[in-house]
């Protein structure tokens, strides 16, 4: 047998194969050649000669080589043929990714739509959770987070005292206990926020102090931006002077970034402090929601409050702790190191003045350690709920939006029918047809996502800035990080396969003949997408009514907020508060004051009433003390406060029998007071009020004194708008002896309560310039107390009607199609004689059906979904009936307009051109 | 006449190469020169495929995934590479084969009309 090998060899070098190409087809070659040698010697043809009619067979030298090369130089598939080959070759996803984009541009007005509701819709999710992440997922910008603990009373129940800040945990002398005697922490650190007024007479100025001790910069590892922060020498317990730290933010708002405000002097209170320095431009302190403007050592408490400082109050309760864990030592260790030595912590801080009652309590009291990586957060109990309702929501939106690109991106895949079927006879794998449009589809997505990202940033600013409840400045930090932008991404690959994927595996799922065949009167080849596209609107009318319902019913809890009476006329009245105490006056020299200052203020023009209370209502302020019945027995807890008479007839609310407090009750007069209908059912059992008498419970040691009723006055709301009523007392100013250095004057007037605002600011400066004032409308502060049932009440409202509108588009994309569809059978029908009426009902008749069961699932989802946001409900139910018909009757009328243009289309076709079409 | 002829065959061959080569592997795994021999013989010598011509299109039927190819060792048998059709080849046949007998009973209708 002669060898062919070398010869093929020759021939096929120049192509360049690879070994085991070459070797492979110069066998499969010389076992064909070893063939026709065999049958040619086999026809009795000389072996010299049958080696030559077989090489023949090879042709010349350039034939084979240009053959074979044709075919094994065919790496990449012509382009028009995408076909065979892997899934994930990178030449050829390039290749999608370039057709994907042509395809894309042609129909650019398709494409722009669906990338602004991408775009919207990722990006109102990403701006909410951008705001749950920094709320309640950031870890704390400091050093070491995750190794923080907050040391405070496990579960403490019925504390007495005064409480001050926003998270009055400790009292100063439980810190310095739980700090001499703790052994499972390397370091740890107490603070206390307060607003502190920085001018020194007439209109006040208030700004954020962070009181801190002394540890709380080294603890956590913060680093100064200019000059120094405070350590522990700053930080003795009877300091005369201090220094005083300002925020980055603060620093460039006040001094402009200057370097030259360190050793500058500020007047807080009236004291001057030294500003030594200011803090990292991350830090905002430890409470995750609130920044600070300055910082001033806990000694310094004693310096700005006087003989009101509540730094040696034995009851005063102002601070909370955080430590470092020491390493190896777990929050359960520290927290049963700190059981241990509570028994003799609280035997040793227990306030002498406390009531036997009280007195219990306070000793039955144990530390614990609590995790606290990512600070603690007023703002996240109170948010957090409301954002994860809030994300919820937006969520469902993106969901039917994207139903409705899916459904768009079927009409499209139904008109490229064609070409996939085309495609797919020539030979393309359906693996890879199915690639192509997802890579279409991923394209879609993934501009979305990088455009909702701006959204997503500008849509949190605003959702922050309207959060902003003016004194309770909200400060959160929107920087995007990393677990934002994944979430963006991965909605973008969500939305991506949501409404992709679907489209794209129906117009590769036909076969080509069929298509290729006819135009398709539409009867079999297009069900399937009619079946996909009625399932999606259905899923969008259910979904969508959920979000309707919830906007019914957060707008109606804030219309039942808005409108509810607090028994009180809010409207036309101004709370003027006023502080004495950089006057110094003693104490017995103070109700003199008090009766000068509410003299000049009811004289001011404009003022209808003034009268002084203690406590403003709605103001977030409270003061509740025991009640003691004649026998000196408990009788329970009432809400008190202290005012002057015409207090009732200034806020608007009615005595119902009795009298008020006038002239003649004064301090050496038997103690007075009215009382609310609560307290009289809840305190008195019901018993008739008016002249009876009752004590208040005194600090132990102190005389029980008896305080008779004279009047009743109807309920008014206290705290806040939300709450249930509670027993009230009120007691008179003009009986105090030695009332406090401060003070509410409310002023009732027909004119705008702002418009009175420096009349009444000049008016108490009269009576002495260093009074500090500051008034506000008392409709506004009830108005921030709602902040967050508006915002729920607009952003929910706004995405109903979003989420309804884009259900009743996809119906009617939906019905469009299917008249489109039936054109010839409608066509037909009326060829036959039937009536516009009957054309008309059959269109009808499929909306109805949609929507019926549409609405049928969404009430069910709605009932359920209803029930998680009871907490923030007001005035009404989750599964309130007027609300979800309401909901229901809205979007089925709307649906039903929707339906008209398409029915009326159908009853106006000419049946003769619709046939011809065919 | 000879250079006429000529060139109808190429412009035949090509537009019926493949369904040729499919419709042979239809019932049975064949090797090159197993098909290369079947369609001379059964065409009376008029087709005849040579190496540069055949190996070619198989590898490229191959591509496709019209056709498989693997090599067969049988017992007593030196170790062949056989082809077989595929589904998808099966498919394209079909297709190919219609469309082939319909274009040959058009002509046929055209030149037999003439005569008759």
């Amino acid at each position: 047998m002669p060898d062919w090998k070398p010869e093929l060899r020759r021939r096929l070098t120049p192509l360049r194969l690879s070994a085991a190409r070459e070797k492979e087809i110069v066998d499969e070659l010389v076992d064909d050649l070893d063939d026709r040698y065999r049958e040619l010697q086999a026809q009795g043809v000389s072996s010299a000669e049958a080696e030559r009619a077989a090489r023949a067979a090879l042709d010349t030298n350039e034939v084979l080589t240009r053959a074979f090369g044709q075919t094994e130089r065919a790496a990449d598939p012509e382009p028009t043929v995408p076909g065979g080959g892997g899934l994930f070759t990178a030449g050829t996803l390039w290749q999608d990714v370039k057709y994907g984009f042509r395809t894309l541009r042609r129909t650019w007005g398709v494409t722009a739509v669906a990338i602004i509701t991408l775009a919207l819709g990722i990006g109102a999710n990403s701006a909410i959770f951008a705001l749950l992440s920094a709320v309640t997922l950031r870890s704390l910008p400091v050093a070491d987070p995750h190794s923080l603990a907050e040391v405070r009373i496990n579960e403490r129940r019925n504390a007495t005292g005064q409480f001050t800040g926003l998270r009055p945990q400790l009292t100063y002398a439980l810190w310095e206990q739980i700090q001499a005697q703790q052994t499972s922490f390397t370091g740890m650190f107490a603070w206390s926020n307060r607003m502190l007024n920085l001018t020194t007479g007439g209109q006040a100025r208030y700004v954020r102090n962070l009181f801190v001790s002394g540890d709380l910069f080294p603890v956590l590892g913060i680093t100064p931006a200019a000059g120094r922060l405070l350590g522990p020498a700053d930080d003795r317990r009877d300091c005369q002077t201090a220094g005083l730290v300002l925020s980055y933010p603060f620093w460039l708002r006040e001094f402009a970034g200057d370097p030259g405000a360190v050793g500058r002097t500020l007047r807080v209170e009236g004291h001057a402090f030294e500003i030594v320095g200011v803090t990292a431009r991350s830090f905002f302190g430890v409470d995750v929601g609130r920044g600070f403007d300055i910082a001033l050592p806990l000694c310094a408490d004693r310096i700005v409050g006087g003989d009101q400082a509540v730094l040696p109050k034995p009851d005063g309760w102002w601070l909370a702790a955080i430590g470092r864990l020491k390493p190896g030592v777990s929050i359960d260790q520290a927290t049963t190191q700190l059981k241990g030595i509570s028994d003799g912590i609280f035997k040793a801080t227990l306030p002498a003045k406390y009531t036997p009652e009280d007195a219990n309590t306070y000793l039955g009291y144990k530390l614990a350690a609590f995790e606290a990586a990512s600070g603690v957060s007023s703002l996240r109990t109170r948010y957090s709920s409301p954002l994860w309702i809030l994300l919820a929501i937006t969520g469902l939106v993106l969901v039917i939006a994207c139903a409705n690109l899916a459904n768009l991106l079927l009409a499209r895949a139904s008109a490229r029918a064609r070409e996939m079927a085309v495609r797919l006879a020539l030979g393309a794998s359906r693996r890879r047809l199915v690639r192509q449009l997802l890579v279409e589809s991923l394209l879609l997505s993934t501009c979305g996502a990088i455009a909702g990202v701006a959204v997503a940033q500008a849509a949190s600013r605003s959702l922050v800035a309207l959060l902003d409840a003016g004194r309770n400045a909200i400060f959160v930090d929107l920087q995007p990080d990393w677990r934002v932008l994944a979430f963006t991404a991965a909605l973008g690959v969500f939305t991506c396969l949501l409404f992709g994927l679907a489209p794209a595996l129906r117009a590769t799922a036909i076969a080509p003949g069929t298509v290729m065949k006819a135009t398709g009167r539409g009867l079999t080849a297009d069900r399937g997408r009619f079946g996909a596209g009625r399932i999606l609107v259905v899923t969008q009318v259910a979904l969508s009514l959920v979000l309707v319902v919830g906007a019914l019913l957060f707008v109606r809890t804030f219309r039942n907020l808005t409108t509810l009476n607090p028994g009180f006329q809010p409207v036309g009245m101004l709370a003027t508060s006023v502080d004495m105490t950089p006057m110094n006056l003693d104490p017995s020299r103070r109700p003199e004051m008090h009766r000068r200052i509410l003299e000049r203020v009811s004289a001011v023009p404009g003022v209808d009433r003034a009268a002084e209370a203690a406590i403003v209502p709605i103001s977030g302020n409270g003061w509740n003390e025991r009640i003691l019945g004649t026998d000196s027995k408990p009788l329970g807890i009432s809400n008190v406060n202290q005012v002057s008479a015409g207090f009732f007839r200034t806020i608007g609310t009615t005595i119902l029998s009795g009298r008020d407090f006038t002239d003649q009750d004064t301090t050496s007069s038997p103690k007075v007071a009215l009382v609310n209908e609560t307290f009289v059912r809840e305190i008195l059992k019901g018993a008739s009020p008016i002249g009876r008498t009752f004590a208040i419970e005194p600090p132990a040691g102190d005389p029980i004194v008896p305080i008779q009723i004279i009047g009743l006055v109807k309920d008014t709301k206290y705290r806040t708008m939300r709450e249930d009523p509670e027993p009230c007392l009120f007691i008179s100013q003009g009986q105090e002896k030695r009332p406090e250095a401060y003070t509410n004057v409310l002023v009732r007037s027909s004119l705008p309560p702002s418009s009175l605002v420096a009349a009444i600011t000049r008016a108490v400066g009269e009576v002495d310039p260093s009074l500090i004032v500051d008034s506000v409308a008392v409709n506004t502060t009830i108005a921030q107390t709602l902040v967050l049932e508006r915002l729920m009440a607009m952003l929910a409202g706004f995405f109903g009607g979003l989420a309804g509108l884009l259900a009743v588009i996809g119906l009617y994309g939906i019905l469009s199609y299917m008249v489109a569809r039936r054109r010839s059978e409608i066509g037909i029908r009326m060829a036959l004689g039937a009536d516009r009426r009957i054309v008309i009902r059959l269109v009808v008749r499929e909306a109805m059906t949609l929507l019926v069961i549409g609405l049928v699932i969404g009430a069910g989802l709605a009932a359920a979904a209803a029930r998680s946001a009871r907490s923030l409900l007001f005035g009404l139910e989750p599964g309130d009936p007027a609300t979800m018909i309401g909901a229901i009757v809205g979007l089925a009328v709307v649906a039903v307009l929707a339906a008209y243009w398409p029915a009326r289309r159908a009853a106006r076709l000419n049946p003769v051109m619709a046939l011809r079409e065919e | 006449m000879r250079y006429t002829r000529r060139i109808l065959d190429r412009e035949l061959k090509k537009g019926s190469a493949e369904l040729l080569i499919l419709s042979l592997v239809e019932t049975r795994a064949r090797h090159g020169y197993d098909i290369a021999k079947l369609i001379e013989r059964r065409s009376g010598g008029t087709v005849r495929f040579n190496i540069p011509s055949l190996y070619p299109l198989l590898y490229r039927l191959e591509k496709r995934g019209w056709i498989q190819g693997r090599w067969i060792e049988r017992p007593n048998e030196r170790r062949r590479r056989c082809y077989r059709l595929t589904p998808a080849g099966r498919r394209v046949l079909a297709e190919q084969r219609s469309g082939w007998q319909a274009f040959v009973a058009a002509i046929n209708r055209i030149v037999g009309a003439e005569r008759a």
